[in-house]
């Protein structure tokens, strides 16, 4: 009797999991379908497969190609993630290893940043953007998705710097390191997972966001989530094109988050759970 | 948050004047501390404040000359224009609904995947995946492939049962941007309650199993109470998150059929209407709204952050 029980409840999550993993199982399947089979009614599940979503999503066929786009959305993730990392190493390590009186009133400001709503700067944002010939730069975008992680790339590292043993610190300062060569070979050795994590949430949040970009850039420094925007008007005709556009586009995170599924939850929960 | 070698430090009183030494080492163990403190205040606190300001002008940026102060009269409007208002009330209800109901079924999937069985890793990492595909992609997904009248996934199903064919997001639009924001959520708020359960105290469970206690009331009586902090977090987690969502209402209806929360009119009344001091009124409310969830976040948060100081 509990035996079935206990099976019973494990074939409802495996349902549902099903059930959630469908949409995108069906997204999947659509982006390799022709268009004429991937908009029929009722839905087709046995159509011949088929690359032409990709070759239009790329461009191949003419159309607008996606490569700048996906460019500048690496360009911005990855350079924001730098200065983010650079910015919170010293600042966790101020936090956590030799900490400042009040460190918790400094933690939970950094919190509290992060509570800000976007809306809450984007018009001054904006109109310093124009009014300095910065509308369209990619590297406003990295200043402000900087400012958008580094709370939490703060909290999170402060966490895991925590956890780096002070003797091993003390001895390297004995030897004469200063700040710079104790982070570089003494700490980030030492909490280079911890490190990973925040990076990988940073440069998962930079890729996803739209509304700074959707405002911020135009032709030259558009991003890859508002290239998709380009999409939402689209009556259908380009069903298999949208799928393969928001597969490809979701990929580099869905691959970093199946990466670091525990981790993740650490990051948005503020470090809180873990 | 294991930050227990960091306990508050007694260390360096900062009133050492005629100490030089002694300042000088408190000013070095904060420097590291300040290009990231800088940065965030000139990031974050310093549009605020002009946001601030700019709220009590009127002020078009389509005619520039016609700029003037007006105290509270955009705050004024905001709260009496009737869509507006309809949008603070959206706001409310698509937060309100999406929270708890991904907060539930994140709960029932966590209880599910608490316990043992075979593929226990696929199933999680299937539930994981709604959360990891990128927010307009999500929102484009809803939109074209499963909404969509004539051939969207939804309709093709019901074909086979027989069932009607609605055009789904112009009878309940917002109830369909709903959906989608809830299929994205439910897998965080299940990771959050799932790291709760496994933070059980199982000797706790073992011993009130022994005394003949009922799965319901050691449900009842231990994991629930357990998990109340983890829920009030993910609650609030999740409100902070969604209060501020754009990319779905954006995507889904473009703001269209009264599904136009503050964050979209926020961008439509500076970015298509121009009307700056009134983005700016209605920006400064949504701060007000996300202060009164952060305050009990906050709290939350930091009950969370003693108990495990305290813990070790």
């Amino acid at each position: 009797m509990n035996a079935v029980r206990r099976n019973g409840l494990g074939l409802l999550a495996w349902f549902a999991g099903v059930v959630f993993f469908l949409p995108i199982a069906w997204m999947a399947l659509t982006s390799f379908h022709s268009e004429s089979d991937a908009a029929t009614n009722p839905p087709s599940f046995t159509a011949a497969l088929t690359l032409d979503g990709y070759r239009e999503f790329f461009g191949v066929d003419g159309g607008a190609s996606p490569w700048p786009a996906l460019i500048n959305s690496t360009v911005a993730s990855l350079a924001s993630t730098l200065l983010v990392l650079l910015l919170a190493l010293p600042a966790a390590y101020a936090l956590s290893i030799r900490p400042v009186r009040k460190w918790t009133d400094v933690l939970f400001f950094f919190l509290s940043t992060k509570m800000l709503p976007v809306v809450a700067g984007l018009l001054p944002i904006y109109l310093f953007a124009k009014n300095t010939g910065l509308l369209d730069n990619i590297w406003l975008l990295v200043l402000l998705y900087t400012s958008m992680n580094l709370p939490i790339a703060v909290w999170m590292m402060q966490s895991f710097l925590a956890e780096v043993p002070v003797a091993v610190i003390e001895a390297a300062q004995l030897d004469g390191a200063r700040l710079p060569t104790v982070l570089a070979r003494v700490v980030a050795p030492i909490a280079a997972p911890g490190i990973a994590a925040t990076a990988l949430i940073c440069f998962i949040f930079s890729w996803n966001e739209l509304l700074f970009a959707r405002v911020l850039t135009g032709v030259v420094a558009e991003t890859a989530p508002v290239f998709l925007t380009g999409f939402i008007t689209s009556q259908g005709l380009f069903l298999a094109k949208v799928c393969a556009a928001s597969l490809v586009i979701s990929l580099p995170v869905l691959a970093a988050g199946f990466a670091a599924q525990d981790k993740l939850v650490q990051g948005l929960s503020l470090g809180a759970v873990k | 948050m294991t930050a227990t070698t960091t306990a508050p430090i007694t260390a360096t009183p900062v009133r050492t004047g005629d100490k030089p030494n002694a300042r000088l080492r408190a000013w070095a163990t904060r420097a590291p501390l300040l290009p990231a403190l800088i940065f965030m205040i000139a990031a974050t606190q310093l549009p605020f404040v002009a946001t601030l300001v700019i709220s009590f002008f009127d002020w078009n940026s389509l005619y520039p000359d016609a700029r003037g102060f007006a105290g509270f009269a955009n705050y004024g409007e905001v709260l009496t224009d009737p869509d507006l208002r309809r949008s603070v009330w959206t706001t409310i209800l698509l937060t309100v609904a999406v929270v708890l109901a991904s907060l539930v079924l994140g709960l029932v999937l966590a209880l599910l995947l608490d316990r043992r069985f075979r593929g226990r890793g696929i199933v999680r990492t299937l539930l994981i995946a709604p959360f990891l595909v990128v927010p307009v992609a999500a929102a484009l997904l809803w939109k074209h492939v499963l909404y969509n009248p004539e051939y969207g996934l939804f309709n093709g199903l019901l074909h086979y049962v027989g069932g009607p064919q609605p055009d789904w997001i112009s009878k309940t639009p917002l109830l369909a941007v709903e959906a989608s924001l809830v299929w994205q959520w439910t897998p965080f708020m299940m990771l959050i309650l799932l790291a709760g359960l496994q933070s059980r105290d199982h000797q706790q469970i073992e011993a009130a199993r022994v005394d003949g206690a009922s799965d319901w009331q050691i449900f009842r009586h231990l994991t629930l109470p357990h998990l109340r902090r983890y829920l009030e977090l993910g609650a609030l987690l999740g409100s902070i998150y969604i209060v501020q969502n754009f990319d779905a209402v954006f995507t889904i209806t473009s703001g269209g059929l009264g599904t136009a929360n503050l964050p979209y009119t926020v961008y439509q009344t500076f970015y298509q209407a121009h009307e700056n001091g009134l983005a700016s009124a209605a920006g400064v409310l949504v701060v007000i709204g996300s202060i009164i969830i952060a305050t009990f976040a906050l709290r939350v948060v930091s009950s969370l952050f003693r108990e495990e100081v305290g813990r070790s």
